[in-house]
């Protein structure tokens, strides 16, 4: 039709209260041009043919019907809203891993993936942590910060870090009794040139200031006398 | 064992206790046995129980009851603020909060500089052992 019908779709019968136009039935009529439509169509309202229906293809009748009625459970529509980053983190933000294999090592954080996960660097040459997705709930954000501006993340995303699809093995009973081959999960060279890319410039900005480096190649741990309620991080 | 610090007008205070905690006010008047009218130049007069107070050895002087303008006044000609900055008891309130008020790369940087300095304390010491030996 006129494709001018979309925009600026306003009623032209303002609400005096909620359910009470301005305007009666005939003022209205007058105002939407009714008449006009009417004369450019000899008096009467023009017809529209009824769009063709779409042709219903017959529905098979179901190979099963249960014995008794089964409820259909509840539809749930339901969407989880978008991880809030704590505003303590911003990226360059030097924070300190408190669970897992890195514990308590100072570790840069680079961006907040789409899972709502940390992504986050050693840098791998300082303290061994590599690129890295870590929980927000298992961090204690430092108010130190490295200038990250020179880094480009933008390959990195959560599906970067799936696993790798297993082959599926076919079950023979010889394999069994062999002595399991052990697949050494080797990474693939591109995944340790993406790490050498992102830390060679981290590197650059950490050893600008001072002690950094040492900072971060150290761990942090609760010595005696530290009452980490009373700690500015 | 006299007393040496006297609660009286114009007897500069610490508060160690309450909502003030850690400000230095000036008592400007007594009200009863146990409570000072007390006062502070970005504080608004009130009382306080005297054992919300620890005495200074600051005394400044003031009429009774002074305006505000007055007890600032007052405070800058006694020079309170550099007084009280430069006392053991001020100082020792300073590095306080300055511990505090550290960083965990501070923290981190402060035990660098302590071995540094241990190190360094250790050569000279065993420099004067070895010249006391010979």
């Amino acid at each position: 039709m006129a494709p001018k019908a979309a925009t600026g779709r306003t009623s032209r019968n303002p609400d005096l209260i909620r359910g009470v136009g301005k305007f009666s039935r005939s003022k209205m009529y007058h105002k939407r041009g009714l008449w006009a439509i009417k004369a450019k169509n000899g008096g009467v309202f023009p017809k529209h043919d009824p769009k063709p229906a779409a042709a219903e293809t017959p529905a098979k009748p179901p190979k099963f019907y249960p014995a008794d009625d089964v409820k259909k459970p509840l539809a749930n529509k339901r969407k989880h809203k978008p991880t809030k980053l704590r505003a303590s983190i911003t990226p360059g933000t030097v924070l300190i891993l408190l669970a897992g294999r890195f514990m308590g090592k100072r570790v840069v954080f680079l961006k907040q993936l789409t899972s709502g996960l940390l992504l986050v660097t050693g840098p791998f040459k300082v303290n061994g942590v590599p690129l890295r997705r870590v929980n927000q709930s298992y961090v204690i954000a430092t108010s130190t910060k490295v200038d990250i501006s020179g880094v480009d993340l933008g390959k990195f995303d959560d599906q970067y870090f799936e696993k790798e699809a297993e082959k599926k093995k076919k079950k023979g009973e010889g394999e069994f009794f062999e002595a399991e081959k052990e697949e050494k999960k080797v990474l693939p060279d591109d995944k340790k040139d993406d790490q050498k890319t992102v830390d060679a410039q981290l590197i650059k900005s950490i050893e600008a200031v001072l002690d950094l480096k040492t900072y971060l190649s150290a761990r942090f741990s609760l010595k005696s006398g530290m009452k980490p309620h009373e700690l500015v991080f | 064992m006299p007393f040496k610090r006297y609660v009286e007008i114009g007897r500069v205070a610490l508060v160690n206790y309450g909502k003030e905690y850690g400000r230095l006010v000036v008592i400007v008047d007594v009200l009863d046995q146990n409570r000072a009218l007390v006062d502070a130049p970005d504080m608004v007069r009130g009382q306080m129980n005297f054992k919300r107070l620890s005495l200074t050895d600051i005394k400044i002087d003031i009429p009774r009851v002074p305006k505000k303008k007055t007890l600032i006044d007052a405070m800058e000609k006694a020079d309170v603020k550099n007084k009280w900055e430069s006392s053991s008891w001020g100082r020792k309130l300073i590095v306080q909060k300055k511990r505090a008020s550290l960083n965990d790369f501070d923290r981190f940087k402060l035990m660098l500089a302590k071995i540094k300095k241990g190190g360094l304390v250790r050569q000279e010491l065993a420099k004067l052992k070895k010249e006391n030996a010979a």
